[in-house]
């Protein structure tokens, strides 16, 4: 039986290492080919035509002006007569022409008339909701009665998160070609073993038939996984011009509003505890909503789970707005702010420096060593014990205050096939149908099979984002690099194992004597006896060595190559201007785990990026409905709030890289980087006002009110 | 937050009709909309240009005429990806505000998605896939992969070009200026970090030539 164990830390010369992306120059150059940007021969351009109503029934569709237009290639309805829409934005017909502009102007032409139906689409106060929330039962644990009757001290407060939207920058889209015997399908995906069967089903085509490539992508963050309508409907669009290409994305506006959302989560909290900081009680009446379906139920008490006398209601609120995806976190960053922003209060409400509350009820946490320890790394980072003060004695117009936010997360491999080939020139190719959604997944999956090969980076040529290799899971809940790494790292072995039992009758030595080590294959404990890598694989012949390697996550644990369980904990300073509301970014700081990191570099950048994307989130980033039209307000990017450059303040991040986390193996990043900062930047402007902000973004207009509600208490 | 391409001048538009001009004529148009450079185009181009229908264009792309066939109202962006298949510049926002599409015209910096293409014929364009000739890196680019001031990449190249237009006006930049000079352009996956590093190195890598 192979020994697939990662090699010891301190024997690694590429895993661990802090290497630069592979493909940065591709991008870098602007000449990464995204699936946006594939021409192909006799291209033609999709556009959608979507509903301006949240709700309505579709009563006819007239399509003669637009098929009159020259240039229109053809034209479908999705949402025909009769069809109910539920969510502004809905993909009525879809319009294929020679020029997006023509295409444009088919969809224009199109005439659409609607039964106009009552909608909803603002769940902030859940008294206005009526019929459409729904609850989901009570939990209780403990006693919480007695537990809040006996309190030393109480604490009650509001607090919300609206919805947010993805935002990728590519938008969502494709270019297929439906040809004679397969439909070419060029989606930006985090998908790329799956989205083919998906588009295939939509299609009721054989799964073989559709051939997916998608080598670089524009960011997804757990909204590109489908298909999609828009995808089938370009590939019949294709068909109905004669199997011509078609691409279709969707514009800025429709990608806003359809393209997937984040679930919002509104909560009073009320929590009950000692006055030595120990936390007793929790109370929780929270809603949410995700859209028509409901959905969004943030796990509270986050983290703190068992604080031990709890009750939690919750109810969701189904509104006609687009549906929710996966977001980066699902529910995660949410429950987060919710916890630690309560926790936080009731620090302040017993006169506690709140980072002594969360040390003290870490107790109550799956993993309270690794807390304590990461607590006070990002207070020794942050400098917490020198800056912090009450949000009671802060005086002048700015004023700056500390924050904590705190992270945990799964993030074991997913199910994940590598096949790796060694030919008689030397030369090595790994083929995985995984995909880089910028997490520099190629250059680790490259980093794997170089540490196990003993070769340089430069010798292993791997391939992804294409169908045709063997099947690798979605890119999402940060599987990809436990899963990616460790069938690498089984498919390296096993091929290492082919290629000694070649070249062992020639070295005199038994094959399971020999290691591959700085391109050679060497006598363990004899250094002296030793072959180039070139020579070894001079001895494979004709047919190549052609290995598999498979993280099965049932048995991953026990193998030790993955495993899950990330802790984080982020930290924020701003400072607020109490006479404008404007909140400033001082600095954020991130300690993570992540078990073993392959490459230490990229993991930094994603826990910056992560950053940057909680401080959006804390300050800038709402989906605003209008409960008159029923439509998104900033559909676009220029009132949909992103940071720039001037706004994200100093990032600190601190890789948890030690032996002990290393030995737990590899454990996935994106997500567990991305919870904590919403919640550290909220709690820090509440000590900088000495008052809580119930809802954020933190607007200046919140902001400014937050003040005036105090003076006027 | 306020995106500040250069803004040298406070000028309205008066004659040449492009699709920013419109916008801020409109009173649709916000602290983003960088109307300098136009402005100043637009007073130097006095006679409006009518046309209609498809027209066959000459556009002065990295050095090198190409002829393309567009719609007056086909923006610069839209010339490239769609008619030319340079793909470097990217459509995101398509209004003004991202800067993915950024490209260099007459050694000013522009979005691409903010001109329409009938209005460059005649000026030199620059665009990403001209900084290098194939498998060279420019500076830039060295220095961003360095830093890893990329992840999915697809605002890259708009904040290399912006980058480009930056330093070649400002080739001692402090940190606090980079902040200023590219928020134009937004990064999704949060590239801030390892980008005002790499910013920094490549103007030093520039100016040693």
């Amino acid at each position: 039986m192979a020994e697939y164990k990662w090699p010891p830390m301190e024997k690694r010369r590429v895993m661990g290492k802090r290497i630069a992306r592979l493909d940065g120059p591709m991008k870098s150059s602007g000449r990464a080919k995204y699936p946006s940007d594939m021409n192909r021969a006799d291209l033609l351009f999709g556009a959608l035509l979507t509903s301006p109503h949240a709700h309505a029934k579709v009563k006819s569709i007239d399509l003669a002006a637009a098929k009159a237009i020259k240039g229109v290639t053809a034209i479908r309805i999705i949402s025909g007569p009769g069809t109910e829409i539920q969510w502004a934005g809905t993909e009525v017909c879809a319009v294929s022409a020679i020029t997006e502009e023509i295409a444009r102007d088919a969809v224009k032409a199109i005439k659409v008339d609607y039964e106009v139906l009552p909608h909803l689409v603002k769940e902030d106060n859940l008294a206005k909701v009526g019929a459409r929330a729904k609850a989901a039962g009570e939990q209780v644990t403990g006693d919480p009665d007695k537990a809040f009757a006996d309190a030393e001290a109480k604490t009650s407060g509001d607090y919300g998160i609206p919805v947010i939207t993805h935002c990728c920058l590519e938008p969502h889209g494709s270019v297929v070609a439906w040809g004679a015997d397969k439909i070419d399908f060029w989606p930006s995906t985090q998908a790329v073993s799956t989205v083919g069967g998906d588009l295939a089903k939509m299609l009721e085509l054989p799964a073989t038939q559709v051939k997916v490539d998608c080598q670089y992508m524009g960011g997804g963050f757990g909204a590109k996984f489908p298909a999609d309508r828009w995808g089938a409907e370009a590939a019949r669009l294709s068909k109905e011009s004669g199997g011509r290409p078609v691409k279709m994305f969707l514009d800025r506006a429709t990608e806003l509003t359809i393209a997937g959302v984040r679930p919002s989560h509104f909560a009073k909290i009320k929590v009950a505890g000692k006055k030595d900081g120990t936390i007793t009680g929790w109370q929780s009446e929270s809603w949410a909503t995700g859209g028509i379906g409901g959905g969004g139920m943030a796990p509270l008490p986050y983290v703190f789970t068992n604080i031990p006398n709890r009750r939690m209601n919750h109810t969701q609120v189904s509104l006609n707005t687009g549906p929710a995806r996966a977001w980066r976190a699902p529910n995660h960053p949410q429950a987060s702010f919710l916890t630690c922003s309560a926790i936080t209060d009731f620090a302040d409400t017993i006169g506690m420096d709140p980072l002594e509350v969360f040390l003290k009820n870490v107790a109550v946490s799956a993993r309270p060593e690794t807390y304590k320890k990461q607590l006070a790394k990002a207070a020794e980072l942050m400098d917490w014990k020198k800056k912090y003060t009450h949000g009671s004695k802060k005086t002048g117009t700015l004023r700056r205050g500390l924050g904590i936010g705190i992270a945990t997360w799964g993030g074991a491999g997913h199910a994940s096939k590598c096949k790796l080939t060694i030919n008689a020139d030397g030369t090595v190719e790994v083929e995985i149908g995984s995909q880089d959604i910028g997490t520099a997944t190629r250059t680790c999956i490259t980093q794997v099979a170089a540490e196990t090969l003993g070769l340089p980076m430069s010798a292993i040529k791997v391939k992804l984002g294409n169908n045709s290799y063997p099947p690798s899971g979605p890119s999402g809940g940060s599987t990809t690099i436990g899963g990616v790494s460790s069938s690498t790292r089984k498919a390296a072995v096993n091929a290492l194992e082919k290629l000694f039992e070649k070249v062992a009758p020639t070295m005199g030595v038994a094959a399971d004597q020999l290691e591959a080590d700085d391109s050679r294959v060497v006598a363990k404990g004899n250094p002296s006896k030793a072959m180039s890598w070139k020579q070894a694989c001079q001895k494979i012949g004709p047919t190549p060595i052609s290995e598999m390697g498979e993280n099965e996550p049932r048995v991953a644990a026990r193998e030790g190559l993955n495993t899950q369980g990330a802790s984080g904990i982020q930290m924020a300073e701003v400072e607020v201007d109490i006479e404008t509301g404007v909140v400033r970014i001082v600095e954020v700081v991130a300690v993570q785990d992540c078990g073993l990191v392959v490459n230490p570099k990229t993991a930094e950048s994603q826990v910056a990026g992560a950053l940057i994307m909680s401080v959006c989130s804390a300050l800038m980033e709402e989906r605003i409905t209008d409960q008159t039209t029923g439509r998104v307000l900033n559909a676009d990017m220029e009132f949909y709030k992103l940071a720039g450059l001037p706004d994200v303040g100093k990032l600190t991040v601190h890789m948890d890289i030690t032996p002990e986390h290393d030995a737990r193996g590899i454990i996935g990043l994106g997500e567990p980087c991305a919870i904590g900062g919403v919640a550290a930047i909220a709690n820090a402007a509440a000590n900088a006002l000495g008052v809580r902000v119930p809802m954020v973004p933190l607007t200046p207009e919140r902001v400014l009110a937050a003040l005036a509600n105090r003076r006027n208490a | 937050m306020s995106s500040s391409k250069e803004k040298p001048k406070d000028q309205q538009p008066k004659s040449a009709f492009s699709r920013r001009s419109w916008l801020q004529g409109a009173g649709v148009s916000g602290s983003v909309l960088t109307t300098g450079l136009l402005a100043e185009d637009a007073q130097a181009q006095t006679v409006a240009n009518v046309m209609s229908g498809e027209v066959e264009i000459t556009l002065d792309i990295n050095g090198k005429k190409r002829s393309v066939k567009v719609e007056p109202r086909v923006t610069l962006l839209d010339a490239l990806r769609n008619r030319l298949d340079m793909t470097g510049a990217k459509r995101v926002c398509d209004r003004g505000t991202c800067g993915a599409c950024t490209v260099i015209v007459g050694g000013k910096v522009m979005y691409g998605c903010s001109v329409l293409a009938v209005d460059v014929v005649g000026k030199p364009i620059q665009t990403i896939e001209g900084l290098a000739p194939e498998g060279q890196l420019h500076p830039i680019s060295k220095a961003f992969v360095n830093h890893d001031a990329q992840q999915c990449g697809y605002c890259t190249p708009g904040f290399i070009m912006a980058t480009k237009g930056f330093l070649d006006r400002n080739p001692n930049p402090t940190v606090e200026q980079i902040d200023k000079g590219l928020s134009g352009n937004l990064c999704r996956c949060g590239t801030y970090m390892g980008m005002k590093a790499a910013v920094l190195e490549a103007a030093k890598e520039i100016k040693n030539g």
